[in-house]
């Protein structure tokens, strides 16, 4: 099928990370053996949860807020064209260069010949799911150019060769000894005698970061909120590597999806209440930064802001998905979901995992270059609960499960075998039944087999998520 | 055709003709008009790991933490300034010298008792953003008249071309199995002085 110029498009292939290079269920398998990585997502989802529930309930205009959050977005997305354009406009005014950039291949040869321009070899990054999503860090070496995330978990994770497996928590996969590990491996003029004491691997990364933010001139960020009505860009983190890159260099770049529009600054009160509470289960996180174009004396004096489409004008498209791009990445989402709390982050292939990633990675890709992640889900409506803007996730995956080109007994398979997951006394009748049935391993007789051929099946939960939640 | 061309035709076509105009916003939750409440601010505050002092001279309280030197903004309240200590005036002190002292006294804008935060927005009192990022301490001088009970009352009272940074707690990270360590790049030591009409300055 031929595009034309002007009609939506999925994201390129061959580019960035929003595909997986095997399918859910096969990535599945691999993670299902991981005890270890089972025992540091358990954990940490559930400390997530607790906290997050607690400061919620703080709240007595919680699901207030969420409905005024949920129709904001949905007015952004109907004036998308105007308010766009309303920022470039402010963000002109206040002294920013704004790029569009229709897919990952334009949006990274921007960032490049932005910082070759600089003539600078080195920029300090801030964690930034867009940049992840287009492979920027990849593209930016290929150029000779050395990108250093500054975000503790990006830096573990970078120094580890290794890829995000949570949108909050990056390195939730990794325990204190592995991170300890992994700094005496790859961190120059590290201590030999690191302890894995949490203050102390913090430490470390704070001396062998801080030169590196005094030194270097040039910052790559993202941005959770842009506000049409003033050009204001903003930043949540808990750090200060934010503040660090936002505020140091000479020449800022910041990479925005489209939908990160927020309309008017009054509608910045509704997000700055949803995001840390849901997000990291703060009532505020330690920092947040804004900024409007330039300030003559007080930070970079060169602000670049980049505009990125890469597949979601064809999430825009479809009037049912669309509301997946309503997320604000707080991962409320994946702390309450029963799937990936089993097979953590890697399993989905992209960097967007878990219930969000389920349904936007297949959107933002063309539906067949994801077509496993739809069925990534047992279908049990916590996502929808506890998400912040009110995304109904479930019905985005029943409807993209209808797109999905597979055989229709397949997907029956794997749509009961997901179900199976999230209820114990079925998912304990089948493992019985493998067992009677004498198939290879954990395997599900027919029909589940149809999933199941590439996976072992977990040990059931002790309660359902949803008698869980219901209990909370 | 530009890029930009290509991506607001891909979105208009993506839409459709039949975009349906925005519905109202539902506007129920919580806007103001709470009084602020300086007792759920220092407690929101000291959860965070912020040490607070009330009902004291603020520079008599600099002095006792002993910040050596210490950076102060261009138009800092000089009654706040001990003596004794060595003081450096921001004129654009280089980030190396920044980065060894011994800490920084500023002014705030607004603090949100609800959330434990306070704001700066880079008036002379205030200073450039980097002055309060990269001393190993912060002590941040707040005026009960610039407290408000929530996020949304903050709001009306910035100026969003200003560059503004919310501080709630001193630095943090949580990345390491979850447990919360202070100060991983940013200040790791905030102090937080309220005045309240009581007090004379
Ligand atoms: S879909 Fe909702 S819950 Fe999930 S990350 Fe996005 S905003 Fe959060």
């Amino acid at each position: 099928m031929s595009t034309f110029l002007g009609m939506p498009a999925t994201a390129p292939r061959g580019v960035g990370n929003l595909r997986g290079d095997e399918s859910f269920p096969a990535a599945a398998r691999k993670a299902l053996g991981n005890d270890q990585l089972r025992r540091n997502l358990g954990h940490a989802t559930t400390t997530i949860r607790a906290k997050s529930g607690a400061v919620i309930g703080e709240l007595p205009d919680w699901q207030e807020l969420r409905s005024a959050g949920s129709a904001l977005k949905a007015a952004t997305m109907a004036r998308l064209p105007e308010l766009l354009l309303q920022l470039e406009e402010n963000v002109t005014r206040a002294g920013g260069v704004v790029h569009w950039a229709a897919d990952a291949n334009e949006a990274n040869r921007i960032v490049t010949e932005l910082v070759r321009a600089t003539g600078e070899q080195r920029v300090i990054k801030v964690k930034s799911m867009a940049t992840q999503e287009i492979g920027l860090n990849e593209a930016l070496e290929e150029a000779g150019i050395e990108p250093i995330e500054t975000d503790l978990a990006e830096l573990i994770v970078q120094l580890g060769n290794d890829k995000p497996s949570h949108i909050l928590v990056p390195a939730i996969h990794r325990n204190r000894s592995e991170i300890r590990e992994i700094f005496l491996r790859e961190m120059p003029g590290v201590d030999p005698a690191l302890t894995d004491e949490p203050v102390v691997l913090a430490g470390a990364a704070r001396r062998y970061l801080r030169e590196t933010f005094l030194s270097t001139k040039v910052a790559v960020s993202g941005a959770n909120f842009a506000i049409a009505d003033t050009g204001t860009l903003v930043v949540l983190e808990s750090e200060g590597n934010g503040r660090m890159c936002l505020t140091l260099p000479e020449t800022l770049i910041t990479v925005m999806g489209i939908e990160k529009l927020v309309p008017t600054w009054q509608d910045l009160e509704v997000f700055l209440q949803l995001l840390p509470r849901a997000s990291t289960g703060e009532r505020m996180n330690p920092y947040t930064s804004m900024w409007t174009g330039v300030t003559p004396g007080d930070g970079p004096q060169s602000f670049h802001l980049v505009l990125l489409d890469n597949g979601r004008s064809a999430v825009l498209a479809d009037e049912v998905g669309r509301q997946a791009l309503h997320c604000i990445r707080c991962s409320a989402c994946l702390n309450v979901c029963p799937v990936y709390e089993r097979t953590g982050g890697h399993a989905y292939g992209s960097v967007y995992p878990g219930p969000i990633g389920a349904v936007l990675s297949p959107q933002l890709t063309g539906v067949e270059d994801n077509a496993s992640l739809p069925y990534a889900s047992s279908l049990c409506g916590a996502c929808f609960d506890a998400c912040p803007v009110k995304i109904d996730i479930p019905s985005i995956l029943v409807h993209l499960r209808n797109e999905v080109p597979h055989p229709r007994t397949e997907r029956a398979a794997m749509a009961a075998a997901a179900y199976t997951m999230d209820h114990p006394k079925l998912y304990a009748a089948a493992q019985h039944a493998a067992k009677l049935t004498k198939l290879a391993g954990h395997r599900l007789p027919p029909p589940l087999n149809g999933w199941t051929a590439s996976r072992d099946l977990p040990e059931p939960p002790p309660e359902t998520f949803r008698d869980w939640w219901a209990k909370r | 055709m530009s890029s930009r061309d290509v991506v607001l035709g891909r979105i208009r076509a993506a839409l459709g003709d039949d975009a349906a105009p925005p519905a109202g916003i539902p506007r129920d939750y919580r806007r103001g008009d709470q009084p602020a409440d300086l007792d759920l601010l220092v407690h929101r505050l000291e959860d965070y790991k912020a040490v607070v002092h009330r009902g004291v001279s603020v520079a008599e309280t600099v002095a006792a933490l002993a910040p050596d030197p210490l950076i102060v903004p261009p138009g800092i309240n000089p009654d706040w300034l001990p003596a004794g200590v060595e003081v450096l005036h921001d004129d654009g002190l280089s980030a190396d010298v920044l980065a060894v002292a011994g800490g920084v006294l500023t002014a705030a804008t607004v603090a949100v008792a609800e959330t434990g935060t306070i704001v700066l927005d880079g008036s002379p009192d205030q200073g450039r953003r980097v002055i309060s990022l990269l001393p190993d301490l912060h002590i941040c001088v707040v005026r009960a008249d610039q407290v408000v009970a929530s996020v949304p009352e903050a709001l009306t009272r910035l100026a969003p071309q200003r560059p503004l940074t919310w501080i709630s707690g001193p630095s943090a990270t949580s990345d390491i199995e979850l447990n919360r360590v202070e100060g991983v790049h940013g200040p790791r030591r905030l102090h937080v002085i309220l005045l309240e009409a009581s007090d004379h300055e």
